[in-house]
């Protein structure tokens, strides 16, 4: 697809902006590491040579009895000193970088929580699993949910929004009216007890948010809406015959999209602060469940180890700026006091 | 010794030069216009006697009134005590939030050093509202802004102009957001003024005829320097210079093309019966209180009958608020109405959105306001292809029908990759007609084509028109509030007043024999007899 003149120079002005160009980087990389995290971060090991035999514990389960011929009759904890053994003596096996998951225990620490070590190089918490490695695959599940959030709460935001303000009348209306009682029940609260109600796994959190989240873009599209449909060139197109919704689609909500995707960076921000604040809280993701919040709410627990709690919030912070940064940049890509300086 | 002089004016944004070596005399008690069209540097050069231009500009040459030179310590006793200004927008030039009695002696009272309770003061008032011809409001004085007309506005700003007796008065296109009835009374009231008081006047202006009616003498600008300047009667008889010439030029003349030449054939029941014919009223009702119940309508357009014959063109005349686009867009069934409407022998009031689509090739639409009418996201080639795609999405020839209405408004078919912000105004409403006259509709709706563009274009513009008329065979329902583009342009006119129709006929017989008292006054105001 050919990019309009006015994508280039947004893409431009987006990537002047050096610092959240850099953090945009970053971001990116960060998250396209977290998504390999069991291939970096795991108790298995990546390859596994047995008896003239390859094989690959991430992918599939091995029976240790079955296949190594152990005691079990599950799948083997490759770390065990007699496991290792077995196989080195038969084959080989590559390990990966850290030899933890998110919930795998290390049964060799003293005290839990343990600190900094060359095996655990960010400590580990009060239950003796690996801080890197829970940080590793919360980072990614905060993204994930953020980004689910993010997209799932725009695409009913902006729906709702365009037709609120195209058509108007008694929709916009009684809609209007729903929104502001919507927006007058107090979020945290009701997630609170919704999530006492049910047991909150990921997506039942990520649709008890999903019932308040969509608000935020409703106005902005729904005010660009109102204002685009008696445009010049919005009349033209209907005096041409083209269908309402081509209309909307093709003419009203590109100005519409200038606006979200200025929004949208802020958006992931709170979405993120959100379900870090509920997991802080213990109403968030079920526990065991690799999770930033929980994180620091072990350093809370555990002020004589401050690793807890400063990893906990350096992460937080970078992912947070980060983001902030990004939209920065966003902002800056889509103002057309940026895009048009030095013509007219 | 001249009153004013201006040597050598530059004044720049950055590198680029938006007034350019300009000179020129002001002499006591005459008025000198400054005429050009927009961007010419006109309203820059005035607004620089005052020092009243934007920060970031850079200003070089002399600027003497009265023997002495601008400084900052001139200016001061100059601003609004010894040279008054007016502006264009009367609504924007006065403060919402004080009432009009405060507005106009504020520089009196700030030059003379009397409070505003002053029996001075209100004496003053008293005699400025006489001037102006607002000796009603004295009474009632206490009023604001946004409870005024706009001619009663713009005489309120006159009147703070003159409130210190200026020997110059600066007057900024200070007629050109009005109504022409109103123009000329506004004209008029500054004439008087100036003879009764002996005053010098700056008139800035993009129209001619203004100029002919009210000035001594006429600088010409275009493009930051000033073309060519002389007495009013040189210049409109003897113009030395092509702009000039261009300009006086420029002028719509000229009537329609008679109807019998047009059609292909010479059956008369094509020219005779009409593809449209509609009696038609659009009322918006008033809602009140919070049960939101209808309390009374607003006729915005009431009862208008009309009818419009194939290639031919229909003028609505009308002053702002009179309903002639209020009637356009009914037509087009973009706003609600009641009374039938019957297109190419078929009723089309009732018909839904749906069913109605397929006849909205044949009726199209050119708006004003060239800048807003064209999707600032599409190429123009997508503009254009838009109708076509819609309408016929079978048909393979697109591309070689697009090239041919490109070509005929005079645009180059390499142009079709570029976005509208990559054209001027006159370009861009050629790129509107051409997305009109690409689905060869029998009937084009113009809704002030010609109303934001400059004379010169707007001059092109019509021409355009008359030939795609000529051309295509297709009729025009012509909206405009100015009655000259409509002499040159329509065969029938309608003039609305208040949604109601005042007077109907052929162009050349109620041009030459209204009957109606607001058609003559429309008229005298258009063709402005000399003041």
């Amino acid at each position: 697809m050919a990019l309009s003149p006015i994508t280039k120079r947004r893409i431009a002005t987006f990537k002047a902006n050096r610092r959240g160009y850099i953090a945009f980087i970053i971001l990116v990389t960060l998250f396209a590491l977290s998504l390999m995290s069991e291939f970096i971060a795991n108790d298995k090991p990546l390859l596994v040579y047995y008896k003239g035999q390859l094989l690959t514990p991430i992918f599939h389960t091995y029976i240790e009895r079955d296949t190594f011929g152990g005691d079990l009759e599950s799948e083997p904890d490759y770390a065990d000193p007699w496991m290792h053994h077995e196989i080195c003596k038969n084959g080989w096996m590559i390990m990966p970088l850290l030899k933890y998951d998110y919930r795998s225990i290390a049964f060799d620490v003293e005290r839990a929580p343990s600190p900094p070590t060359t095996r655990n190089p960010l400590g580990t918490d009060d239950q003796a699993r690996d801080v890197l490695a829970r940080v590793m695959y919360g980072f990614r599940l905060s993204m994930i949910f953020a980004l689910l959030l993010v997209s799932l709460s725009s695409a009913v935001g902006i729906t709702l929004g365009a037709v609120s303000g195209y058509f108007g009348g008694f929709f916009d209306l009684f809609f209007q009216r729903f929104l502001e009682i919507w927006h007058g029940i107090p979020v945290l609260f009701l997630l609170i007890i919704l999530s006492s109600m049910v047991v909150p796994n990921f997506w039942w959190l990520l649709g008890l948010m999903l019932l308040f989240s969509w608000m935020a873009l409703v106005d902005v599209v729904r005010a660009e809406f109102l204002r685009a449909r008696n445009f010049d060139y919005v009349r033209a197109a209907r005096a041409l015959g083209v269908p309402e919704l081509t209309i909307m689609r093709r003419h009203v909500l590109p100005n519409a999209m200038v606006s979200v995707f200025t929004f949208l960076p802020f958006m992931i921000t709170g979405a993120i602060g959100t379900l870090t604040s509920l997991d802080f809280l213990g109403f968030g993701l079920p526990i065991g469940s690799p999770s930033l919040g929980e994180l620091l709410a072990q350093g809370k627990n555990n002020p004589q180890s401050p690793w807890l709690g400063l990893v906990g919030f350096f992460t937080l912070a970078t992912l947070l700026s980060l983001w902030l940064f990004v939209g920065e940049a966003v902002r800056d890509a889509f103002n057309p006091r940026k895009i048009f300086a030095g013509r007219a | 010794m001249s009153l004013l002089t201006i040597q050598n004016l530059t004044i720049a944004f950055g590198n680029h030069k938006v007034v350019d070596d300009v000179s020129l005399t002001v002499e006591k008690g005459s008025i000198t216009a400054i005429v050009g069209e927009s961007g010419s540097g006109k309203t820059l050069t005035a607004q620089s006697i005052l020092q009243l231009l934007p920060g970031e500009a850079t200003v070089q040459g002399a600027i003497t009134f009265n023997g002495e030179k601008q400084t900052n310590a001139a200016i001061t006793q100059w601003r609004g005590n010894r040279i008054g200004m007016i502006f264009q927008e009367p609504m924007s030039a006065l403060n919402p939030l004080h009432t009009i009695d405060r507005q106009i002696i504020e520089a009196y009272c700030w030059h003379k050093r009397v409070p505003r309770s002053h029996a001075k003061a209100k004496e003053k008032l008293a005699e400025l509202l006489d001037a102006v011809g607002l000796t009603y409001l004295k009474t009632r004085a206490r009023v604001y802004p946004h409870q005024l007309s706009g001619g009663e506005r713009q005489r309120v700003m006159i009147a703070m102009a003159i409130s210190n007796d200026p020997d110059l008065l600066i007057a900024d296109e200070p007629t050109t957001a009005l109504d022409v009835t109103l123009q000329q009374q506004i004209l008029h009231l500054l004439k008087d003024l100036q003879k009764a008081r002996g005053m010098a006047m700056v008139f800035i202006t993009h129209d001619l005829l203004m100029v002919r009616q009210i000035a001594d003498h006429v600088a010409v600008m275009h493009e930051g320097k000033i073309v060519e300047h002389g007495t009013v009667e040189t210049i409109f008889s003897n113009p030395q210079k092509p702009y000039t010439k261009m300009l006086l030029a420029a002028a719509p003349r000229g009537g329609p093309a008679p109807l019998k030449m047009m059609g292909e054939s010479e059956s008369t029941d094509l020219v005779e019966q009409p593809i449209l014919s509609t009696t038609l009223s659009v009322h918006f009702p008033i809602k009140t209180g919070v049960l939101r119940r209808t309390t009374g309508v607003v006729k915005a357009v009431d009862n208008v009958s009309l009818s419009i014959r194939a290639g031919e063109t229909v003028g609505i005349v009308g002053e702002s608020g009179s309903g002639k686009s209020s009637l356009a867009f009914a037509l087009l069934k973009l706003i609600p109405s009641t009374g039938p409407i019957v297109f190419m022998g078929n009723r089309i009031d009732g018909l839904t959105a749906k069913q109605f689509r397929p006849l909205r090739r044949q009726l199209q639409l050119v708006f004003q306001d060239p800048y807003g009418a064209l999707n600032p996201r599409m190429t123009v080639g997508e503009i254009i292809a838009e109708g076509l795609k819609l309408h016929e999405p079978k048909s393979t020839d697109h591309a070689a029908r697009i090239h041919e209405i490109i070509t005929q408004v005079g645009l180059s078919p390499d142009m079709l990759d570029r976005y509208p912000h990559a054209f001027s105004g006159g370009q861009r409403q050629r790129i509107a007609i051409a997305r009109a006259m690409v689905l060869k509709p029998a009937l084009v709706v113009l809704d002030e084509p010609t109303s934001a563009l400059d004379m010169s274009v707007q001059a092109q513009v019509l021409e355009l028109l008359k030939n795609l008329q000529k051309t295509h065979h297709v009729a025009y329902l012509f909206i405009s509030h100015d009655l000259r583009v409509i002499k040159a342009m329509a065969h029938e006119v309608l003039v609305l007043k208040k949604g109601e129709l005042v007077e109907h006929g052929p162009t050349e017989k109620l041009f030459a024999n209204p009957q109606q008292t607001y058609t003559k006054a429309l008229f005298a105001a258009a063709f402005g007899e000399m003041i």
